[in-house]
């Protein structure tokens, strides 16, 4: 785990941050720097929202699917949580099996 | 519900969900330490105040803190014999004159109290704002000061959360507030718009127009944007606003404001990179500095920085009896 100490003395340490076109020297902490660059949610990718165990596969490869269809079971907190697909399309291809264990945001099924 | 939390490295450990649980229930195995030992508890949640290395350094600093604050909230702090601070910090010689440069805020801070002695709360959470009590001329005030050193000193989500925390202990416990203010405005980004600085920035306007204490405002360099307003600025009900010769008031610094205002001339001009030198040096010397903010009545006086301590304690001093009514209600609603 990294912690974010500062000692002010290390000016080569410096970096750059920009703000309304201003470039200031400054540094920067572990929290900016862990940050997550945004990507827009894929509906084709089904992913763990949650670790948990998948419990139940309930399609198959290369099996079509509508919205609001049924996936796949994930037991996290000892409840059942279902997982549906928000798109029509087919099942590309399926990453887990059942009662395997998963940790947030692990890829288990994508669609076509 | 604690107004102070203090942790020993290696012996304080905090969290509502245990590693077991954790593990039993998520499959995530970490330490107790890893998950919320003394460093994670001030350094990554902010839900600790204190960090010690020892129980005996634990208990010192509760006995400082102690010295700072009132016995409850009808009373005020304690008054100790005056002390000239340090001549070591020399007030003159901390800031840069350039205004994207850094330096330490906590070197002012000692330049202007009582024998520098400056106790820092939550000093290694949301570094880019200091927040902390020291005394002036005896009495005990709490400082609010933007840090250059750390991002730039921009408030973001967490900074505004734990100085807005501090702003309302000192309004609980009738401690006057000083804010130092250099800082480029909000930290733009995607994570934090996703995280609410809408929301959370507010806490800072909310607690600064709460606060019936004494509030003094100095502005050292960079005041821009909505960072100034929610930095105790005059509009949030500043008792005194002073600005040191080298502030700038503005929405935002020449360079963003040049590119903005100018846009047009900047792009059909023969030489468009020229031309933006020329316009923000223009708009350097028409705009980066206090004055204008002082003809509209924003600021009361641009002092000299060696000045400041002596017109921060006279402000103290006129303000000793402010008294300021408010609507009987049950409670505002904060932005929490």
């Amino acid at each position: 785990m990294e912690f974010h100490h500062f000692n002010m003395s290390k000016e080569e340490s410096f970096k750059k941050l920009e703000v309304d076109s201003t470039v200031y020297e400054t540094k920067l902490t572990s929290k900016y720097l862990r940050r997550k660059k945004f990507s827009i949610n894929d509906p084709r990718k089904i992913t763990a929202f949650i670790p948990g165990i998948i419990r139940k596969i309930l399609v198959h490869e290369g099996e079509k699917i509508m919205p609001g269809e049924n996936l796949l079971i994930l037991e996290a907190m000892k409840m059942e949580n279902i997982l549906l697909s928000s798109i029509e399309g087919k099942v590309k291809k399926i990453y887990v099996k059942e009662g395997e264990t998963v940790m947030k945001n692990h890829l288990l099924i994508e669609i076509e | 519900m604690t107004d102070f939390v203090f942790v020993v490295d290696k012996i304080s450990k905090m969290f509502i969900t245990g590693p077991e649980v954790i593990k039993t229930v998520l499959g995530e195995e970490i330490s107790m330490e890893d998950l919320g030992g003394a460093r994670v508890q001030t350094e990554i949640t902010g839900n600790a105040h204190f960090f010690s290395n020892s129980e005996l350094d634990c208990f010192e600093q509760i006995k400082k803190l102690i010295t700072f604050i009132p016995w409850n909230s009808n009373t005020k702090a304690k008054t100790f014999p005056p002390k000239s601070p340090d001549g070591n910090y020399k007030i003159g010689n901390i800031i840069p004159a350039l205004s994207n440069k850094p330096y330490d805020v906590r070197n002012v801070i000692k330049a202007l109290c009582d024998d520098s002695d400056f106790f820092e709360v939550q000093e290694g959470w949301a570094t880019n704002i200091v927040v902390g009590f020291a005394r002036l001329e005896g009495d005990t005030v709490g400082i609010v000061a933007n840090q250059p050193m750390v991002m730039a000193g921009v408030l973001d989500v967490d900074s505004s959360d734990k100085a807005s925390r501090f702003i309302r202990f000192c309004d609980a416990f009738n401690i006057p507030l000083i804010t130092l203010v250099d800082l480029p405005g909000y930290l733009p980004g995607v994570d934090q718009e996703h995280a609410g600085v809408i929301r959370h920035g507010a806490k800072l306007l909310y607690s600064y127009s709460e606060a019936t204490v004494p509030k003094i405002t100095v502005i050292l360099r960079k005041a821009y944007g909505g960072g100034y307003i929610a930095m105790c600025s005059r509009h949030l009900g500043a008792d005194f606003v002073f600005a040191w010769p080298t502030a700038e008031i503005a929405v935002m610094g020449p360079e963003g404001a040049a590119n903005i205002i100018f846009r047009n001339e900047i792009m059909n001009a023969p030489d468009p990179n020229e031309m933006r030198k020329l316009k923000v040096l223009e708009y350097t010397e028409k705009f980066a500095n206090p004055y204008i903010a002082a003809a509209n009545g924003h600021i009361d006086a641009v002092i000299n920085p060696g000045e400041t301590r002596e017109f921060l304690i006279h402000s103290l001093k006129i303000s000793v009896n402010k008294t300021e009514f408010r609507a009987k209600k049950k409670h505002g609603v904060p932005p929490f």
